[in-house]
């Protein structure tokens, strides 16, 4: 497999996935507010942070109000990680894999991508906004399923995988790290049964919510999820899972050492971790950390894999 | 009822589907009493059902703009297929494969002892200024003496049915990529008709191509490695290429994915390292090709690629060079290749061709302008042409002066009246110029695609068909008469 189309490949999972994640992230923000105390409201300045763009943002936004956060994420060229544009770089990138990826999921990226396009109105609207994001997530679910289920699992597969996979981690910690810090100011006796809300708000951004409660059986409690989205070997978005699997695609690809030796140090990392003991500035390093792991274990996997002197993100 | 076949008017023209209003042609008769079958509704339906076929498969080709950059549109579809009878097509195909004979034997030639300027039948000038001679190539010896493994020549039809070759061309003809998706819409599109026909298939040519170039690989033993050699995603028939890497199952790669070794062999850059490439099927012009030989600026090829090549450690199709014969003034000679080379008539004839470095030949040429077509010699893509009778005077005395300063790099033809086909206009149809493109292979043998991209120019009147002007293409049918 070329280097060039491996590169691809990666990226376009990672686009779909980003485009996925905040879709869903709008979606829960959108939920999460309506059934808060407005005093309590955290409103849209975390999505902000969640998705790393405060800079771009107020360089093009005066308040973080909900309609300019909404119209950044969904649809704004500008922002290099709104929907549109990620799923506008994942359609460039199939386009160059068209040879890779069965016809069907390149006809389908295609069509989600002017889905998006053309029906971003509805994005901003409040009434049709849940439709509008659910369309475009089960949309990328539906690549997912397709690319799953007609794509040779070879090379190119492993390379889309850990795409997501990667891309998914990223997004969980994130979440994590910014939704934990908002959550913890109030601690008032007052605020707890919203804390809770907030709580199963984070989860739900990450289709967390039913699998928690099945796997925990349990009411929603801040060491329970953080031991669920960090540690749980079986849900695939809990961090754990996904740098398993990671791991387990590099296993497959040739030329491993160095992005394999990456990898399983970070799993150990979170296997050696209790995140549900930890306060929240401790939980803030551990993330850190783990971003920092990330990034370079994208870094290994780009030098061996891809082609050399460049590189997108 | 929609389409009314008697309110159909190609007045003097020769009409690919009708005889005269209201009178079909044998083979297009049971496609125009469908036609003519359905309400305006359902036509609408289908060329609805056509667009989102074609919206959905992604079909594109890229329009560069000086403001805007460039913009993938849709590629312009017209439901109404044009047909050729199976008897018709055999000969042409045969007059093909007898034309890209002659052409690989000429440029052979040319890049050797030169015998046909040593026997005064191709003028030694025209070859001194010829601006696609590679001397870099002269000497060398590709694969089965084949230069042009890839040629896609423009048919056209005048007023009295006779079919003329329009140009050839030998660098990196597009199109083949539209021939095999108009079919997949129109079997979308009109699944019924498909199963009243006899219509030949045109999928096979990714096969075809695919064993051509394997027969040209350098080395004999085991599965050569075969890519497609793009100059990106920017490129107009980047669609193209992606597209037959796909269907050939080979990686289609860019400049910066390839590198010459020490060892003069092409190696592409890989997830496990570098790997031997043995055939690149080539969709970069040849100056782009290899900055250490061609433009040094390039950024587009590959250093070396041209060393390698003619060490004969990599195979290229078309090889470096071959344009020599993809040039206007080369054209007019090719009747005369043809008898030289291969001691036979002609087949399908030119149109007729005057040589504007002729000097008899450019004073009529300057004193017809009004009647004429006069043609850069080396442009494609319909640019840079001047033709004469819809031109104005002022655009006439600036290629006068073009002319007779530059004289070398002009031709002029009659204007041809190309041919029309019944196209939709709205629910009605109505006639549309077609030209026709078939893509012939090279190779161990030779191969003509059935039927090929018929281009037709939407705009009413206009005889340009190209994409990038405002032309749509159909569906070919080569239909065998005697199923009717």
């Amino acid at each position: 497999m070329l280097s060039r189309v491996a590169e691809n490949l990666y990226w376009m999972a990672r686009y779909l996935e980003r485009a996925e994640n905040t879709a869903r992230l709008i979606s829960v923000n959108t939920n999460l507010l309506l059934d808060l105390p407005r005093r309590v409201v955290p409103g849209w300045a975390p999505l902000i942070e969640i998705t790393g763009s405060r800079a771009i943002f107020a360089a093009h936004y005066a308040e973080p109000d909900e309609r300019s956060v909404v119209k950044f994420l969904i649809g704004d060229v500008a922002n290099p990680g709104s929907i549109l544009n990620s799923l506008g770089f994942a359609r460039e990138n199939a386009r160059t894999v068209r040879d890779f990826i069965p016809r069907e999921a390149w006809e389908q990226v295609n069509e989600l991508y002017l889905y998006a396009k053309n029906n971003q109105a509805s994005g901003l609207s409040r009434s049709r906004r849940y439709d509008y994001l659910r369309g475009v997530i089960l949309g990328v679910q539906q690549i997912t399923g397709l690319l799953a289920g007609t794509m040779t699992h070879d090379e190119g597969y492993g390379l889309l995988r850990m795409g997501r996979n990667l891309e998914r981690a990223d997004m969980t910690i994130r979440i994590i790290d910014v939704r934990s810090e908002n959550l913890l100011p109030g601690k008032s006796e007052e605020l707890t049964p919203f804390e809770n809300i907030q709580w199963v708000g984070v989860l739900k951004s990450l289709s967390a919510y039913q699998m928690y409660r099945r796997a925990m059986q349990a009411r929603v409690r801040r060491p329970d999820v953080l031991r669920f989205l960090f540690k749980e070997r079986l849900f695939p978005r809990a961090v754990h899972y996904t740098i398993s699997e990671v791991e387990n695609c590099l296993k497959h690809l040739p030329r491993r050492e160095v992005p394999l030796g990456r990898v399983s140090r970070l799993r150990e990392l979170v296997t050696a971790s209790h995140p549900e003991e930890l306060d929240q500035a401790e939980l803030h390093r551990f993330i850190d950390s783990l971003e920092l792991g990330l990034n370079e274990l994208h870094r290994a996997i780009s030098d061996t894999y891809f082609l050399p002197g460049v590189s997108s993100a | 009822m929609a389409i009314r076949w008697g309110a159909y008017r190609a007045k003097g023209l020769y009409d690919e589907l009708m005889r005269a209003a209201g009178r079909s042609r044998p083979a297009a008769k049971q496609l125009c009493d469908h036609l003519r079958s359905l309400t305006d509704v359902e036509i609408e339906e289908r060329k609805q059902a056509a667009e989102a076929a074609i919206r959905v498969m992604g079909v594109t080709f890229r329009v560069y703009s000086e403001e805007g950059g460039s913009i993938d549109r849709a590629w312009p579809f017209d439901i109404i297929p044009r047909i050729i009878p199976s008897g018709e097509w055999r000969r042409i195909e045969t007059g093909l494969k007898q034309r890209v004979r002659a052409l690989n034997l000429f440029i052979d030639d040319l890049y050797h002892d030169q015998r046909i300027v040593r026997d005064k039948v191709f003028p030694g000038d025209i070859l001194a200024s010829s601006k696609n001679y590679r001397p870099q190539c002269a000497g060398v010896d590709p694969p089965r003496g084949v230069w042009a493994h890839i040629c896609g020549s423009d048919l056209v039809r005048d007023k009295d049915g006779t079919v003329y070759v329009l140009e050839d061309n030998l660098r990196v003809p597009s199109g083949v990529s539209y021939m095999l998706e108009n079919r997949l819409v129109q079997k979308r599109v009109f699944p019924e008709l498909f199963e009243q026909y006899s219509i030949e298939p045109v999928d096979d040519y990714p096969s075809q191509l695919y064993d051509m170039l394997s027969s040209i690989a350098p080395r004999a033993a085991g599965r050569p490695e075969i890519v497609v050699l793009t100059p990106g995603i920017y490129n107009s028939a980047y669609f193209e290429h992606a597209y037959l890497a796909q269907q050939m199952g080979v990686e289609l790669v860019e400049g910066r994915d390839l590198a010459v070794g020490e060892d003069d062999c092409v190696y592409m850059r890989t997830i496990e390292g570098l790997t031997r490439v043995d055939v690149i099927y080539r969709r970069i012009d040849d100056l782009f090709l290899d900055p250490e030989a061609f433009n040094p600026e390039s950024r587009l090829g590959v250093r070396g690629l041209l060393r390698a090549w003619k060490k004969g450690n990599v195979a290229l199709a078309n090889a470096p060079g071959a344009g020599v014969a993809d040039d206007k003034v080369v054209y007019a000679l090719v009747p005369e290749m043809i008898r030289y080379y291969l001691n036979e008539e002609p087949i399908l004839p030119n149109v007729p061709t005057y040589l504007c470095v002729n000097d008899a030949q450019r004073e009529h040429v300057l004193a017809n302008l009004d009647k004429l077509v006069v043609k850069p010699a080396n442009e494609s893509g319909g640019y840079g042409m001047l033709i004469g009778p819809h031109a104005g005077q002022k655009e006439r005395e600036e290629f006068a002066r073009l002319i007779r300063r530059d004289p070398r790099n002009y031709i002029a033809q009659p204007l041809i009246s190309l041919s029309t086909t019944p196209t939709l206009v709205g629910t009605k149809v109505e006639p549309r110029h077609v030209d026709l493109r078939p893509f012939i292979l090279s190779g161990e043998s030779v191969y003509v695609t059935t039927g090929g991209l018929t281009r037709v120019a939407l705009r009413k009147g206009s005889t340009v068909v190209n994409s990038s002007q405002g032309g749509g293409s159909k569906d070919t049918w080569i239909v065998e008469e005697g199923a009717i």
